[in-house]
């Protein structure tokens, strides 16, 4: 698996053949967000829209994947059905090993197959099988029929999509062995443009270990760090899920569709609630001990005579904000039913919520109605969203098949466009004030994990908008280094530039290991010239009314500050893209 | 005289953190295949894991099969092996109640040797060595 370039592997689903491809530099980009960005540029078509059969949906894992820990996560990128743009999404599961293992650097999907079919694939095999009796089902029940149809249980990944991708949702999401995805701008979209109902990878290959003495005992103190020191407890005890208080604490938690930023009713769906009442076990990714996966247990009595079925949700802070306070649902079991139709339709719970609660405030304001929404939204109403998710997934009338692009979309056609909870896509749960508004608007994927804005905005009153613009572009070049590792980062704490220059020498890459500080600016550049040449503009981006009208921890927030913000950090942008 | 058992292995959460060990620290490969204890799931994810992996079956069947006397048997239970004298026949595989014996496409097979190194790498603590009762059994036999 250690080698001076990359080795892909591109099926092409028009005429079901593939090709391993080696592809030069190693040194340069170095293999995830890097790698996805050099083979968008080898494959993609720019100037063609999002769907059309020739543009790549790319799966690209890092160099030191499989030979460290937390070094546990996917890059999928493609052309956003959401906004028409290059972009990325990130999962981790069994996928990244699984990748290493079919002794691949990444997977390259081009083409269209005429049926909906299934891609298997292993170091040793390729095969691409119909499976077009799968047409709209559940992401749950087409993922047990994949275990059935394939070989390698524990060893393999499979990834699916719901009746959302298959129906062309901006919001649809890839679902990742059943409890991780790669879920924001629409990758199940990307998928079911090619027809392509699931993609399972065997990781049966062996390699040698590094034959040093060095890569044995940097291995173990490594994995010391991650297990022993308190480093990671914050993950795996309540998991992300604890920051639901102190978010709420702090006035920065939306609730209800951002009309508020605190409710006393947090205690109801609080990290230390949902564990408490619904938590079932942990789990992992494959290569990681941390174990940061919180799955929870609805039980559900749906007969008389005590006839009970169970659901197992996997749930993280963002659902909770999302499909909990963000929807005014206040009971933890209840959040979790509203995931698990998200997670069977294969709908990304963030986007889904968040489209949800605009159409709630809409209803609220008369600009719909259930002629559009067939049943009646409320806030606080569970049961009406778990009907109107099954609706949104299925596109199943005119307005939910809009509301599946985007707020914003439905909002050009009903109205309400300035209070669509949207910075980009639509928002994470951050309303920690201005910096996090400018950056998830202008931020590459839109994601709060882009850079670490809404820490900035929790520890910053001062209002220093050339301070915040190099903080933003300084950190991003930081975490599109870990992104092409492809790191989780959640382990940013632990694999700071020295450490990750030991591993990186230590399995034979000493010239990645020596440039890191301008690998990481190098790709970050890539990436940024890879989405404007799709379209991007800083300012195609409006930042709704709504976000300039809250109240945060730091008072009211500022117009003027939040404007200029945007505006120097899309020069800042655009600048090191050198376009 | 020690065995590896799973007592908690109810508790895995599926990091395959042992048999990278495994492959790793004995066999000195990446994989999570090579390994004397592979992790899988036991019908999908949301029923939970399974470790495959030598009950020290004593006398033990795989050693029975053995041809050439690669795997004999181990005090107490379990095989010790002997690489050199193994000729990839896969006998051993086959003859295995319990699917612990994993054979690479080059033939070699890999079995667990109770040396204990996954343990430390387990985060949840599934995994113990077990002191064997190697008088007691030996008398029995006797």
């Amino acid at each position: 698996m250690i080698r001076d370039h990359f080795r892909v592997l591109v099926v092409n689903l028009s005429s079901d053949k593939g090709q391993i491809i080696q592809l030069d530099g190693r040194n340069t980009e170095v293999g995830g967000s890097g790698l996805a960005a050099l083979l968008f540029n080898t494959y993609g078509f720019p100037e063609r829209p999002w769907n059309d059969p020739g543009q790549p949906v790319i799966f690209a894992i890092g160099p030191l994947t499989g030979y460290f820990p937390l070094m546990s996560k996917t890059v999928c990128s493609f052309k956003s059905p959401y906004h028409d743009q290059y972009t990325e999404s990130h999962a981790g599961g069994r996928s990244a090993l699984s990748l290493c293992f079919a002794n691949l650097d990444a997977l390259v999907i081009v083409g269209k197959s005429e049926r909906l079919c299934c891609l298997s694939l292993s170091s040793r095999s390729l095969e691409i099988k119909d499976v077009d009796f799968m047409k709209g089902m559940g992401v749950n029940e087409s993922g047990r029929l994949f275990r059935g149809m394939s070989t390698g249980s524990g060893h393999r990944t499979i990834f699916r999509i719901g009746a959302a991708g298959e129906n062309g949702a901006a919001m649809a999401n890839i679902n990742v062995d059943t409890y991780r995805h790669f879920g924001r701008l629409g990758g199940g979209a990307a998928l079911g443009a090619k027809n392509l109902k699931g993609i399972i990878i065997h990781g049966d290959a062996v390699f040698s270990q590094p034959d040093n003495k060095e890569y044995g005992s940097l291995f173990a103190e490594v994995y010391k760090q991650v297990t022993a020191t308190d480093m990671m407890k914050k993950y795996h005890n309540l998991g992300t899920s604890a920051n639901l208080q102190g978010l709420n604490d702090i006035e920065s938690l939306p609730w209800r569709n951002l009309q508020a930023t605190s409710d006393p009713a947090i205690e109801k769906i609080n990290g230390q609630r949902f564990a408490t009442d619904t938590l079932l076990r942990n789990s992992a990714c494959s290569g990681c001990p941390v174990g940061c996966i919180h799955v929870g247990c609805v039980r559900e009595m749906f007969d008389a005579d005590h006839r009970y079925t169970f659901k197992q949700v996997a749930y993280d802070y963002e659902m909770v904000f999302s499909l909990g306070s963000m929807l005014g649902v206040t009971d933890a079991r209840s959040v979790l039913n509203i995931l698990d139709v998200m997670e069977k339709a294969g709908l990304d719970a963030m986007s889904g919520g968040v489209a949800l609660a605009w159409a709630t405030e809409a209803t609220e304001k008369g600009l719909l109605s259930e002629k559009e929404t067939v049943v009646k939204l409320s806030f606080g109403d569970a049961e009406a969203y778990q009907q109107a998710t099954e609706m949104l997934g299925n596109s199943s009338n005119d307005f939910y098949r809009l509301l599946g692009q985007g707020s914003l979309k439905a909002a050009a056609e009903y109205g309400g466009a300035e209070f669509a909870c949207v910075l980009g896509q639509e928002m994470a749960g951050y309303a920690t004030g201005e910096v996090f508004f400018a950056a998830q608007s202008l931020g590459f994927r839109h994601s709060h994990l882009d850079s670490g804005a809404y820490s900035y905005d929790q520890k910053h009153s001062d209002q220093d908008i050339p301070g915040v613009v190099e903080f933003l572009i300084s950190d991003e070049a930081g975490r599109a280094f870990m992104t092409s590792m492809v790191a989780c980062l959640f382990a940013r704490g632990v694999y700071k530039d020295d450490l990750l220059a030991e591993c990186l020498t230590s399995v034979g890459y000493p010239e990645i290991a020596a440039g890191i500080d301008t690998t990481g600016v190098h790709i970050q550049k890539l990436r940024w010239q890879t989405r404007i040449a799709t379209g991007f503009t800083p300012d195609g981006i409006t930042i709704p009314k709504r976000f300039f009208k809250i109240k945060t921890w730091k008072g009211p927030i500022d117009q003027g500050y939040l404007n200029g913000l945007k505006s120097e950090y899309g020069k800042a942008i655009i600048h090191l893209a050198g376009v | 005289m020690k065995k590896l058992i799973a007592p908690r292995i109810d508790r895995c959460i599926g990091c395959h953190s042992c048999s990278l060990a495994c492959a790793r620290l004995v066999h000195k490969q990446i994989s999570w295949d090579t390994a004397g204890i592979r992790i899988k799931s036991s019908g999908g994810l949301t029923t939970g894991f399974k470790a495959n992996h030598c009950l020290a079956c004593d006398p033990a069947p795989c050693a029975d099969v053995c041809p050439t006397g690669a795997f004999s048997y181990r005090k107490g239970g379990g095989v010790i092996v002997k690489k050199k004298l193994c000729i990839n026949c896969g006998d051993c595989v086959t003859a295995c109640p319990v699917d612990a014996i994993f054979q690479d496409y080059t033939g070699a097979v890999y079995v667990c040797i109770h040396c204990g190194r996954c343990v430390e790498f387990c985060p949840h603590n599934c995994l113990e060595m077990e002191e064997m009762d190697v008088s007691t059994k030996e008398e029995e036999t006797a």
